[in-house]
């Protein structure tokens, strides 16, 4: 008797687990699971538009064969390599002053600088666009200063578009990775500083030998979320430069190159699924070399 | 002198840093204030104070765009993705929470690796497969690709975490079933847990661009960021009149933040632990 009863109570609190969960499973599989494995036989079809046939090896063919899309490969491995680092060095700078206990007004510093994670991708793409002109304020504002002697072509010189897009995604995105760490530093028992002090500690080495590595895991999660979100770069490229990733493509991504193949030139599903499966590679291998990186210094 | 110096030296580091941080933060949105109340050719030239073209500007926008329209057509978006989502993630976080098997752990993996996955590689198959349902154009593709988020799921499990057991033990004794300890239980005790995600989603949706980019052809069904990014990739943009746009784009976003803010720092502070 009192073993049906928990048997039969046992399926009855199991049924009820998937039912909680089906909802969800049902629609990830449908908008998820089965695009990404979609995607994947797509990259081995080419034609134009829905006349698709099957192609084997054609596609990797024309990608290795496309100076476009290793020019777009190239222009987004720069944009990781250079943004990432500059980014998560200012956030963990900004949150550690932050977490001083000392710091008057932390609160409205703290709000000012989250706020631009606020603002809407292609509401302040557009914003940037207007400061960042020939004659615009920040040029006006940097000769002024002294700091240039003459106005930099931010969004007609292929090197500059390129800092522009650094500058815009730093702006964007610094003071949401601060939150993450100003979140893990409170939960730092203060008294492992205090200790540290008394030791004679010096500040900086504090920083770097007790902060630092009790940040680690939040740190893995800001630099791969970082990854994967310079990986998918569009809207500001889109906005900055009217979809065409220019100037001479110095600021075409990806992302960018993708919507275009599908929506912007010629409609070719099967070529686009292959570049966007380059992207899914990267972003794996490199969320696997974080990962490891960060045991093994563990 | 030198004495008082180098102990202050620090919290003048520290002050100035912080100073010029938080006015870089913000200034792009004191420009786009000034820059709705300047014309095109101010804007261009780099004008930093107010002028009087503001009524101009107002004008003109409402004159290129059905401003009702579009602002409703977002708003929708935005409200309805975000209660779904919070309800079908929130629904999964605890049920992959509370009821453990080996199973569903692997299903719970499965969709974790999900999150690695850029949209640029779903959009395609997105794409045929709402062409297949006839859902291009309509609302509902926009937010149907929403709802399950991975990430959201995985707020809600960690939340979970923290709520009670005690509570659903005692609510069980009482006779109430699962899906009532959810709704009259668990759903009340998470409140700020919901407020911050809220805040995220709601964000998420009401600044969607690829994705309705795609999807939305006509202008009647067009979102506001979609309007206002056409208005400034025309060959020489109206900035006077786009500025105002940006701010009707990104009002919402403030005031959603603004209005949750202690919440939504309270969630973020819980997600790490």
């Amino acid at each position: 008797m009192a073993t049906t009863s928990r048997s039969s109570l046992k399926r009855y609190f199991d049924v009820n687990g998937w039912l909680f969960v089906a909802p969800a499973v049902a629609l990830i599989s449908l908008f998820m699971i089965y695009p990404i494995i979609r995607s994947l036989i797509l990259s081995f079809y080419s034609g134009r538009g829905m006349m698709l046939k099957f192609s084997g090896s054609g596609n990797l063919v024309r990608l290795w064969n496309d100076p476009v899309f290793w020019k777009a490969l190239e222009n987004t491995v720069i944009f990781f390599i250079v943004q990432v680092p500059i980014m998560i060095t200012m956030a963990l700078i900004l949150a550690a002053m932050l977490n001083n206990p000392k710091l008057r007004y932390s609160g409205l510093f703290r709000t000012m600088i989250f706020l631009p994670c606020v603002s809407s991708l292609v509401a302040y793409s557009i914003l940037f666009k207007s400061m960042f002109s020939l004659d615009g304020v920040v040029n006006n504002t940097l000769l002024a200063m002294g700091i240039i002697g003459e106005p930099i072509g931010w969004l007609t010189d292929p090197f500059w578009a390129k800092v522009l897009i650094i500058i815009a995604i730093t702006w964007r995105w610094t003071g949401y990775n601060m939150i993450f760490y100003l979140a893990a530093l409170q939960n730092i028992d203060r008294s492992i500083y205090e200790a540290a002090k008394i030791d004679g500690v010096p500040s900086w080495g504090r920083f770097a030998f007790l902060t630092i590595p009790m940040l680690k895991p939040v740190i893995l999660f800001t630099t791969i979320t970082s990854t994967i979100g310079t990986l998918q770069l569009f809207d500001e490229v889109y906005n900055f430069t009217e979809g065409k990733g220019g100037p001479a493509d110095s600021t075409l991504t990806l992302s960018l190159y993708i919507y275009n193949l599908t929506f912007r030139f010629m409609p070719s599903f099967g070529y686009a699924a292959t570049v966007s499966y380059v992207i899914v590679l990267m972003v794996a291998v490199l969320s696997f070399l974080q990962f490891y990186a960060a045991r093994e210094r563990a | 002198m030198r004495i008082t110096l180098r102990r202050h030296l620090p919290d003048i580091v520290q002050y100035s840093v912080l100073s010029l941080a938080a006015f870089l933060s913000v200034f792009p949105f004191i420009w786009m204030v000034i820059g709705a109340t300047n014309t095109t050719s101010q804007i261009i030239r780099g004008k930093v104070t107010f002028g009087t073209a503001l009524f101009d500007n107002i004008a003109s926008f409402f004159a290129q765009v059905d401003v009702p329209l579009v602002f409703w057509n977002s708003v929708k978006i935005a409200l309805v993705g975000t209660a779904l989502t919070l309800l079908i993630s929130s629904l999964a976080g605890y049920g992959f929470e509370m009821f453990r098997s080996k199973l569903r752990e692997r299903v719970y993996t499965v969709i974790l690796l999900t999150l690695m996955v850029p949209f640029a590689a779903l959009m395609i198959p997105l794409f045929m497969l709402m062409g297949q349902a006839g859902l291009l154009n309509t609302h509902i593709a926009i937010m149907l690709p929403m709802i399950a988020s991975a990430f959201i799921i995985f707020y809600f499990r960690q939340a979970s975490k923290a709520f009670p057991t005690e509570l659903r033990d005692a609510a069980k004794v009482d006779g109430l079933k699962e899906w009532q300890i959810f709704f009259y239980i668990y759903v009340p005790v998470m409140r700020s847990t919901y407020a911050a995600a809220f805040v995220i989603v709601f964000m998420l949706n009401w600044n969607n661009y690829l994705w309705p980019l795609i999807v939305l052809q006509s202008n009647d069904t067009k979102t506001i960021t979609l309007v206002v990014s056409s208005l400034a990739s025309a060959y020489s943009p109206e900035y006077g009149t786009v500025m105002i746009g940006t701010i009707l784009a990104t009002l919402p976003t403030l005031l959603v933040f603004f209005a949750m803010q202690r919440q939504f720092v309270q969630g973020m502070l819980g997600s790490v632990k």
